[in-house]
């Protein structure tokens, strides 16, 4: 791999939930415009691990952290950190395709509007650009007045991801972006999440090892609050150096 | 991801067709420099073959990449399989260029023969057009062609069976010939090797079009011993 920038670096980081450590001293540089892949089996941390990457786990009570998260060189977890711009830069899509219950334009202008933008031709250029960027401005443009909620859920991933597009992040989490879709909706998100690398700097978690192995450039493998393993996906899926790594890829675990 | 995938496949398909030109090219090279004497021309087909190998390497490393992280079927996996294993009869019939190149070096000032030199000049013609076509083939994925082209390969076993003949008949005429002559009965059993490798090449091309493994020449009879 030629050379690369870290985008977010996290030092030592370790996260308990009241009593429960569930992170333990996780080091990990997330390189700049390329699609970091996190996977392992459930409850391994990885989930929690990508949401205290834009501070999500602020949200949940008992959560205590240690350690440090760096974007472009600043520690998030700082003082001086203002969270909404904090979120801004770096944008989340989740699970289940989370639209709110209003018309599609006004979901991909919610954000913009937040942050101050107000001007109608303004939005209109926000709204069509983050659509098309997310690659479903064809097959909605001619309904951006209808509820987000009345499209399919394939279709309503990729307007959650123009949402998060919308306010022009850096990062981009995604936190198993296709596991309720269908095959085509999946190899659809698949192929844009692709594309939007060359803007993004992208991280993924994914119960779906294909999915890594078929999108990711980098692949962290986490198990039981730790990172096992993490290096280039050519060589995690051809020759990991860890024989748990090999094991859970190979299917042979436990 | 379709789309990237689609395109790694396809610099395999450029990069196999690369390989099979140099190769060609180092056949055509080694064979007229044999019947010339030319020590150069045979020098360079032997530096030029680590390119060969490298080719191999890097086109080997990219289908076991593919392998692991696209998880091919059906038409994916046939062409990757193809270029697999024949690039591996390429470089081989690389190797067989090499041979013939070593040999042109080796000779020094030993008796030589017209007469099998111009056979073996023939044999060259006939492997030169078998390498083009069986790569036109590759890159037209023409299962059809692959199979017309292995048929011609019992041309270039009888011509060397034919040199094989004429070395002996001349050894026996001309003792002062025997050190030239085994040169010659070796190089053309390179070129009918080359031939051989040919083939196997027909038989993934047909593979890649039907999926189905089959023998297009077999040398295991009792015939022509």
């Amino acid at each position: 791999m030629a050379t690369k920038t870290s985008k977010i670096k996290v030092q030592d980081l370790k996260l308990w939930y009241g009593d429960f450590q569930a992170l333990h001293g996780l080091d990990l540089e997330v390189p700049e415009k390329k699609i970091t892949a996190f996977i392992g089996p459930s409850g391994c941390g990885k989930s929690t691990f990508i949401k205290t990457l834009n501070r999500m786990n602020d949200l949940v009570e008992n959560c205590r952290i240690e350690g440090k998260v760096e974007l472009d060189g600043k520690d998030i977890y700082g003082s001086k950190t203002d969270i909404n711009q904090l979120r801004k830069k770096v944008g989340m899509v989740f699970q289940q395709p989370n639209p709110f219950p209003k018309s599609i334009y006004d979901n991909i202008a919610y954000g913009p509007r937040t942050h101050g933008i107000k001007k109608k031709a303004e939005l209109d250029e926000i709204v069509e650009r983050s659509l098309k960027q997310a690659a479903i401005w064809d097959e909605v443009k001619d309904y951006l007045d209808r509820n987000a909620l009345s499209i399919s859920g394939g279709q309503q991933q990729r307007i959650c991801i123009a949402r998060a597009l919308a306010v022009e992040p850096e990062v981009l989490l995604m936190d198993e972006p296709t596991s309720a879709l269908d095959p085509i909706s999946t190899a659809k998100i698949e192929e844009l999440v692709s594309q939007l690398k060359q803007d993004y700097t992208i991280v993924m978690v994914t119960h779906n090892m294909q999915q890594a192995s078929r999108v990711s450039d980098e692949t962290a493998f986490f198990l039981n609050g730790h990172i096992i393993e993490h290096a280039d996906t050519r060589k995690i899926f051809t020759n990991p150096d860890q024989e748990e790594t090999e094991n859970y890829i190979s299917g042979r675990f436990g | 991801m379709r789309r990237a995938y689609d395109e790694e496949l396809e610099q395999l398909h450029r990069k196999f067709y690369q390989m099979g030109c140099k190769v060609n090219e180092a056949i055509y090279k080694s064979i007229k420099a044999f019947v010339k004497h030319d020590k150069e021309l045979a020098k360079g087909v032997i530096d030029e073959d680590k390119e060969i190998n490298q080719f191999e390497h890097d086109l080997e490393q990219a289908c076991i990449e593919l392998i692991a992280l696209q998880q091919p079927v059906t038409t994916d996996l046939r062409k990757i399989v193809t270029v697999m294993k024949a690039s591996a009869d390429l470089e081989r019939m690389g190797d067989h260029a090499v041979s013939i190149s070593k040999s042109t070096i080796r000779v020094k000032g030993n008796k030589r023969n017209t007469m099998i030199e111009g056979m073996i000049s023939d044999a060259g013609e006939k492997i030169k057009k078998m390498g083009e076509d069986v790569l036109k083939a590759y890159v037209e994925y023409d299962s059809e062609k692959a199979v017309e082209i292995a048929k011609y390969d019992y041309l270039v076993d009888s011509l060397a069976h034919d040199i094989k003949e004429a070395c002996i008949a001349e050894m026996k005429k001309d003792p002062e010939l025997v050190l030239g002559a085994t040169d010659y009965m070796m190089a053309s059993t390179y070129i009918e090797r080359i031939g051989d490798y040919i083939t196997n090449i027909s038989e993934w091309i047909v593979y890649f079009e039907t999926g189905e493994i089959q023998e297009l020449n077999t040398h295991n009879s009792y015939e022509n011993l």
